[in-house]
Formats: C-alpha cells, structure tokens, sequence
C-alpha cells in the first residue's frame, strides 16, 4: 500500500467537526467535475491511491477514469462499502427485510434469480457475496488492490459477536475479486482479536490513531499497545482529530509507530494537500 | 457476575443496542426476541445467542437482569410493564408511551418496584449539549429571551406507502420520531414545556403522518420558543439536531458537533472572550470502550448498565422525563386539531 491514501469525506460533506462546514463542502462539490478536479491536484504531488466509500456519485468518477486510460491507467482506487447512511435512512423507512427487498439485485422473491434463492434458504453469506457484487459494480475496469468494509458495519458484526461473517467476506474478496481484504473500524484491539480468532491474520485494519485518543474506543493505550505488539497492518485515520490537532504534531506523533503503512486524509486545497503529504514523508520514514 | 441482558425487536435500534451489549464488560447478551425469521436465523447461525420469537416467554424463562424494549411504540406499555412486573431493568426505546395515562403506569411500577429505568434519548450523551446545560446553568448568557430547538433529516424524501412509521396509530410520524428528540432536549436543557400555540403539522411526501412540525412553546418558566422539524429534508446527510439560546448578554448555538457561543462581553471565570468561541465535539465526547455509529449510544447503555451494577437511581432520561415528552407531544396534537 502506499504511504499516503487520499480520503473522499470532503467530497461528501462529512465533517466530524461542523454541520456547518459540512454544508459549504456539499455546496463546493456540487458537480463531479469539482472532485476530479482536487483529485488531479492530488495526483500532481504524487498520490496514487484514492480511498472513497461506495457512494452513488462515485461512479461517476470512476467513469471518468475508464475513459482516460493513459491518465488513469495506474491509479489504485481502494473501495470502502457500504455507503452506510443509504442503508441507514432505507431502514428508518423500509424496515430491514424491505431494505434488503431493495438493495438486493434482481427479484428477491423471483426464485429464478440468484437474490430470490439466496433469500429464500436464508443463505446469509450468498446475500451478503450479492450486496458486495452490486456495491463493487462501479468500479469495474479499475485497480482496486485492497476492498474494505466500512466501519458501521465492521462494528457491528463485531459487537454481535457474528465473527464467521468476517471470515466469509475476507475469503471472498480474495476468491472473486482477486484483492486483499480491509477493515475499517472504530475499535481497533477488539476487532484483531475477533479477527485473529477466525483465522485472519495481519489484516490491513484502518482505525482512528491520533495523539488526542479521539475515537480510539477503549482508549489510547491499548491502541498503542497493540500497534507495538501485534501482527497486521495499520491504516491511521482521523489522525487530526478532526481538526483539532494541528498537522505537524499530528504526524510526528504517527512517527511512533513504524508498523503504520499508510495513513488517510483528505482535504480540498491542493496547498494542504502537498504540506500533509509532505509531513508524511518526512515523519513517518520506513 | 456479569447480567444477563435481553432485547425485545431487533430492528435498527434493537441491532445496534445488541451490538453494543455484546462487548459490554459488564454484561453479556443472552437472549433476543423478534417475529422476522430473516434476523432471528442470522442470530441463530452465527451467534450463541438465545432467540425467541414470544417476549413473554423469553422474559419468563431466561432469567435476565435487564431488557431493551425496541419495538414500534405501541407495543411499549405491554411489554415494559411485563418486564418490570418481573423485576427486571428496562431500558425502552425512545418515544416512550403512546398514551400518557399507559405511561404514567409504568413510572409507578418502576418506582414501586425500585427499577432502573431509561429511555433511549441519546442525545443527553452527546458532549456538547452536555456543556449547552452547563453553560445555561453557569448563566453565561445571562437571562433567556427566546429559544429554538431544531432537527432536519432525509427519512421520507418519496411519496410513497410506508411502514409502521408512517402509521399515526403505530406512533409514527416526525412528530414521535424526530421531534420527541428535540422536546426531550429543551425541557431537560431550557425548561419544562408547559403550553403550546400556533402548531403546524405538515405532510409532504407521506399520506397519513405529518413530515414536519412547527410550534410555539411557553415553558413553565414563561420563556417562550420555536420547535421547527422536519423529516424530509434531504439537505442533511443525516438527521441533525441543534438548539439555539438566545439570552440578554449572548448567543448560543449548538448540535451535536460544535457549541458556539456569542458574548456581548468577555466571562474571565469561564475564560470566554468577547464575540464568537467555538468548541468542538474532541473536547467532551464521553470516552467509550466500543463504539458504533456515535459515543452517546455507548455512553447511554454504560449508564443504564452502571445504575445497576452500582445499584443507584439513574438521573438520565428516566421514564418519568421521557413521560413529559409524550405529554408535550399530546399538547402539539391537540394543538394542531383546534
């Protein structure tokens, strides 16, 4: 994995930190052509990996970059599904069987079709080998060498303690897709002991790391311990603390570490975007 | 030891309840009941979790210290009722009653029986407003002249039919859904409501339950305000909820996220300055051990769990608060028909 990975969470107006800032950003990235834009800035400093959740809009970008082969041809686009609050807003209104109805390809009650069948024998890892099929669609034709589940999800499968469900996707990311699976998670020790105790060894685990133990659930020592101690690879996010560090104290902290491989930000300005990756690069040598 | 805990209905709520009572220290989840046999078979495949489809039998048999009622409101009275007729803890998801004199019942039997009682208005976990009732309490805006409580979210942005949320029998609706939130935190923050005037319940995009909800409060204290929320606006990625104070010597603005606060003058002892301070969710999110989709959801079920492991009266969102809400909720709807 590369060192730096660009994040997508400016595009999408999620900010940890403001409703308000949130809403100046889904207004700045109105149009598809604004986001490809900051993502050509970013490839200009030399990143090459963009990390984007399966949201709808992406496929539109990932139109744009089947379409420049020569431009394009080498960047890596690392998947982050599902795009929660879709599935989220659907439950509120639908219940859950009908947002499965939903989002299941196909007819689920036709049981011509593979969703019907899979529904029907209540075959839970097929239905969830269909969601990942329709959420990966997009990115057809592009590099995606690593394919992570998004944290809500990853907790809470975790929390239910339904840990064979984390073995059935890892299995089958690397089976049909031919990639390594990812994690993201906002409780980092648990998830590699409930990983580990499937059988999964050094996963690439993307978790809060940052020198406030924001998000770091649990707290900052067992964090720290265990990216000390144990065997997988580490992605740090939320490494500003959503903004409340201040970028150089911020990644010296992550120097720390040398197990960290990567570390995922985003941000819309192509000056911020050189001054973090440059922080990166002079910290976190390994 | 640690307790046994059940959960009535598993749906969004119930799932992420039962998420976070899993790796509870001091709890395990034993047992779980729903009528979807879709959910209660994952449960059976792949976890060890004890599944029922009949709430009194898993109440009856599985010898549990406390139950998280998560079902449509309607069936809340019930089942909460039979749970504590039992002695267990109950924990009941938000709003609490449809009929205020069902819910006056069970605020009695809590009482009686000396149960730990919660409802799940989680936003009382949130660290900003946490600091908002500080903040009101150390009078840092001096005396109150108006308030606005506010909650904007992407629920039903179609027409078309829906589920028991779109069912005004069933308790649903923005008003049960969305605004209880708000009522909640205005007459635990700002003050009690005592009337209410000029209410609007609009429909948008549903048929039988109102999208949206305008209303003029006057609290107990004679302070009067605004209740704007809606549903079905899909300028919000998620629901997001905010009030606003404004007092004789300031402004305060705050959601789930950011609390910003306006001073006429600079408050040395709070070290606040003149004009515009901005304080960040980093500051005070209440620190948990697992975390799914927010701190406060964590943070809510430790309190509920700590009440009764430490055997203290809980002082967070007890029945009787959460039977106030249902009470304001019956004057908007009254309101609304005169």
């Amino acid at each position: 994995m590369d060192k730096v990975l660009f994040g997508d969470n400016q595009f999408f107006a999620v900010n940890h930190l403001s409703d308000e800032k949130s809403r100046e950003q889904a207004i700045r990235f109105k149009d598809d052509s604004a986001i490809i834009r900051v993502l050509d800035q970013a490839m200009e400093t030399g990143i090459n990996t963009f990390m984007c959740t399966t949201h709808d809009r992406i496929a539109n970008i990932t139109e744009h970059m089947r379409n420049q082969p020569d431009r394009y041809g080498n960047f890596n686009i690392f998947p982050c599904m599902p795009y929660a609050h879709k599935y989220a807003n659907a439950v509120t209104d639908l219940g859950i069987v009908g947002t499965v109805k939903q989002y299941v390809p196909g007819n689920i009650f036709s049981t011509f079709t593979k969703g019907g069948v899979a529904f029907l024998r209540k075959d839970f890892i097929g239905l969830m080998e269909l969601l990942v099929d329709a959420e990966l669609k997009m990115f057809k034709g592009i590099n995606t060498p690593v394919i992570f589940i998004q944290n809500v999800v990853v907790d809470m499968i975790l929390g239910l303690k339904m840990f064979e469900v984390f073995k059935a996707y890892d299995s089958y990311i690397r089976k049909k897709y031919n990639c390594e699976p990812g994690y993201i998670t906002m409780n980092m020790p648990a998830l590699y002991d409930a990983l580990l105790s499937v059988g999964i060894t050094n996963p690439i685990i993307c978790s809060s790391i940052n020198k406030l133990g924001f998000r770091m659930s649990g707290g900052k020592d067992i964090y720290e311990k265990y990216l000390v101690e144990k065997q997988f690879r580490p992605i740090a996010m939320q490494v500003l603390a959503a903004g409340a560090l201040r970028p150089k104290e911020a990644i010296e902290y992550l120097g720390r570490f040398p197990k960290i491989e990567s570390v995922l930000f985003g941000a819309s300005s192509k000056n911020h975007i050189q001054e973090t990756k440059e922080l990166i690069e002079r910290y976190m040598k390994s | 030891m640690k307790l046994r805990g059940g959960i009535i209905g598993l749906g969004k709520m119930g799932l992420s309840h039962a998420a976070i009572v899993g790796p509870h220290p001091d709890a395990e989840l034993a047992a779980v009941c729903d009528t979807s046999s879709l959910i209660l078979d994952a449960f059976r495949k792949f976890s060890g979790v004890s599944c029922h489809t009949d709430y009194k039998k898993m109440l009856d048999e599985e010898k549990l210290d406390f139950v998280l009622v998560a079902t449509p409101t309607r069936f809340h009275y019930p089942m909460v009722k039979y749970a504590m007729e039992k002695g267990i803890h109950t924990f009941c998801e938000k709003p609490f009653s449809l009929k205020t004199n069902e819910g006056e019942d069970l605020v009695k039997i809590a009482a009686e029986r000396s149960l730990v009682n919660q409802v799940g208005y989680h936003n009382h976990f949130i660290g900003t407003f946490i600091e908002l009732r500080r903040c009101l309490k150390a009078n840092i805006i001096g005396d109150l002249v108006h308030f606005t409580g506010e909650a904007y979210g992407p629920v039903v942005t179609k027409e078309k039919g829906g589920t028991w949320r779109s069912d005004p029998g069933e308790g649903g609706g923005c008003l049960f859904d969305y605004a209880s939130h708000v009522i909640n935190l205005i007459q635990e923050i700002v003050g009690i409501p005592a009337s209410v005037k000029g209410t609007l319940r609009k429909k948008i995009y549903s048929k039988d339950v109102e999208d949206a909800v305008f209303t003029m409060l006057t609290l107990e204290t004679g302070l009067t305000g605004v209740l704007s929320v809606n549903w079905s606006d899909e300028t919000y990625r998620k629901m997001s909820t905010s009030l606003t104070l404004i007092g004789k010597k300031g402004k305060i603005i705050c959601d789930a996220t950011e609390i910003k606060i306006y001073l006429k003058e600079a408050n040395p002892k709070e070290n606040l300055a003149k004009g515009w301070t901005i304080k960040y969710i980093t500051e005070f999110a209440i620190p948990v051990n697992f975390y799914l989709r927010g701190e406060e959801y964590s943070a809510q079920i430790d309190n509920f769990i700590s009440c009764i492991v430490n055997k203290k009266k809980n002082e967070t969102n007890t029945f009787s608060q959460a039977l106030n809400t249902d009470r304001v909720i019956d004057m908007i709807i009254a309101d609304s028909k005169s």
